[in-house]
């Protein structure tokens, strides 16, 4: 079976879901993997939620829809709920338990509960609790190589932002600590 | 070879537009085609083109009518309700033999519908965008660079038989980001303007651009010679892809988005064991009858894949013609089938 690897990322409109994404796939992109990224547009972004579907795979890439993700971020709670039931067995679930209060009940998937939106505020990279969660999925999945990722967010942070570079890099390592 | 970059495929069908030499776009916006207008308004300047939004959708089609009438390379791109909009003036566009690119970047319907993405505006593009004898030369692309790439095939085919042609596209592929690659230089391939309605200086009597014929003998007659022209597109013009479909039992049938999930469902069809093919019209009309008749003796049964409750299927059974069963799956509203879903039904037959 092809290498395919199937992320949704969710939560609030503003925590950078959309974002998160971008960086994956063009990490993928910078080992010419076949990967697609397709946004919440319709009636649940209305509604201050985001979501945000990512394929990675060695073969072309079917539906750009992640229905039944081998990886969730989660970054509020209302989006643990909607999708926890939807991660596929022996999959992957990644919370940040500072802004999620509950925890997840099964037990055939691995947690990994990342206070990331704490850890952004104590370490000066506000607003980059997203940054931190893509900084354990690396660690936790090894699904591109690192420099591929640094690659990616050299590619989705505009050149006139570049101070956010370091940012973003300070909080890709804090994550890859946790 | 170029850089390949990511782009949603609306952005890409935007830029496709600007490197086939198109410098002419009217539109009004509407979801979940907004960032082909937004790309064009940015772009369009710089190039010298004109971009406007117009004040309502049968403005924008008839100022496609007068651009491209004038002999330009126009277009438009609205979907689903504001397709229906502009099916007046796509007749027009018919009536008067203007080439032009009207984009469909369809939602659920009918009605205002959903805002999600949808397949349900097949019978309107290929049997009856507007009053009266016509065909639109109709592409339905499946990825993000097909979305790039049929803009300047739906140009040059457009001004290669005087007809408007539509790109199909949906929601999904309009929203979503993959690699497209476009090439260093697009060569622009034009085809006879001299029919056009432009400025000459004297040096010619003047061309007319109309499709109002008083005598029903002028009319019929302009008719059946366009009617000869659509013969020479289906002859020429029919696409398609066939995956998997050389020793295949089952034959899936599925366009555009559906048939990217269809592909993933042959994938774990052969898996477990069965034989599953995918064949893929690109042309929805012409529709490509050769390559599928082809598939016909070989095949035990067809199952068709739609994001409607079944339009395609009647072309599909016209082809087939009973010799097999032709069984039918879908999803409508705005939701897009899952491959397990697709599965499902292929292990049902």
């Amino acid at each position: 079976m092809a290498n395919t690897m199937n992320v949704l990322l969710a939560g609030f409109g503003g925590q950078g879901i959309l974002f998160t994404g971008k960086v994956m796939v063009y990490a993928a992109l910078m080992e010419d993997k076949n990967l697609s990224w397709l946004p919440s547009y319709g009636p649940e972004m209305r509604g201050g939620t985001c979501n945000c579907s990512v394929v990675i795979s060695d073969e072309a890439v079917g539906s750009p829809l992640v229905t039944n993700p081998d990886v969730l971020i989660a970054m509020n709670r209302p989006s643990l709920e909607k999708f926890v039931g939807t991660v596929v067995p022996g999959g992957t679930i990644l919370v940040d338990s500072s802004t999620v209060d509950i925890k997840v009940e099964r037990t055939d998937v691995t947690v990994y509960y990342v206070p990331a939106t704490k850890l952004a505020d104590e370490n000066g990279l506000k607003g980059l609790a997203n940054i931190i969660l893509l900084g354990k999925l690396y660690k936790e999945k090894g699904f591109v190589k690192e420099e591929s990722l640094d690659a990616g967010l050299q590619k989705c942070i505009p050149p006139k932002k570049a101070a956010m570079l370091d940012f973003n890099r300070k909080a890709l390592k804090l994550g890859m600590e946790q | 070879m170029s850089e390949k970059v990511l782009m949603k495929g609306n952005e890409a069908l935007g830029e496709a537009a600007l490197r086939a030499g198109c410098r002419h776009f009217f539109g009004y916006p509407i979801t979940p085609q907004t960032e082909l207008s937004a790309y064009l308004s940015k772009k369009m300047p710089k190039v010298g083109g004109t971009f406007l939004q117009a004040e309502s959708e049968i403005a924008a089609i008839n100022m496609v009518l007068g651009a491209a009438g004038s002999g330009v390379r126009a277009m438009t791109s609205s979907s689903s309700p504001g397709i229906s909009l502009k099916s007046e003036g796509v007749s027009y566009i018919a009536g008067s033999d203007v080439p032009a690119l009207i984009i469909n970047v369809q939602r659920g319907g009918p009605g205002l519908g959903s805002i999600q993405p949808s397949q349900s505006d097949y019978w309107q593009a290929t049997k009856a965008l507007g009053h009266g004898d016509f065909q639109l030369f109709v592409l339905a692309p499946s990825t993000v660079q097909e979305m790039a790439d049929f803009v300047a095939l739906a140009f040059e085919t457009a001004e290669k038989y005087r007809m408007p042609a539509m790109i199909l596209s949906d929601g999904m592929l309009g929203q979503m980001m993959e690699p497209v690659v476009f090439p260093n230089e697009t060569e622009i391939h034009e085809g006879d303007k001299s029919w056009a309605a432009c400025g000459h200086k004297n040096a010619r009597k003047h061309n007319v651009v109309n499709s109002l014929y008083i005598e029903a003998k002028d009319l019929e007659k302009t008719v059946v010679e366009r009617y000869e022209r659509y013969e020479k597109v289906k002859a020429n013009e029919q696409r398609s892809e066939s995956y998997l479909t050389e020793d295949a039992d089952i034959v899936i049938v599925a366009f555009g988005a559906s048939s990217r999930v269809s592909r993933s469902a042959v994938n774990a069809a052969r898996a477990k064991g069965i034989k599953a093919g995918l064949f893929r019209p690109i042309t929805l009309w012409p529709y490509p009858e050769t390559e599928l008749e082809k598939i016909v003796p070989t095949a035990k049964k067809f199952l068709v894949v739609e994001m409607n409750m079944g339009q395609m299927i009647e072309d599909v059974k016209l082809v087939v013609g009973g010799r097999k069963p032709v069984e039918f799956f879908g999803r409508t509203g705005g939701i897009i089938p899952t491959p397990g879903e697709i599965l499902e039904a292929i292990e049902k037959m």
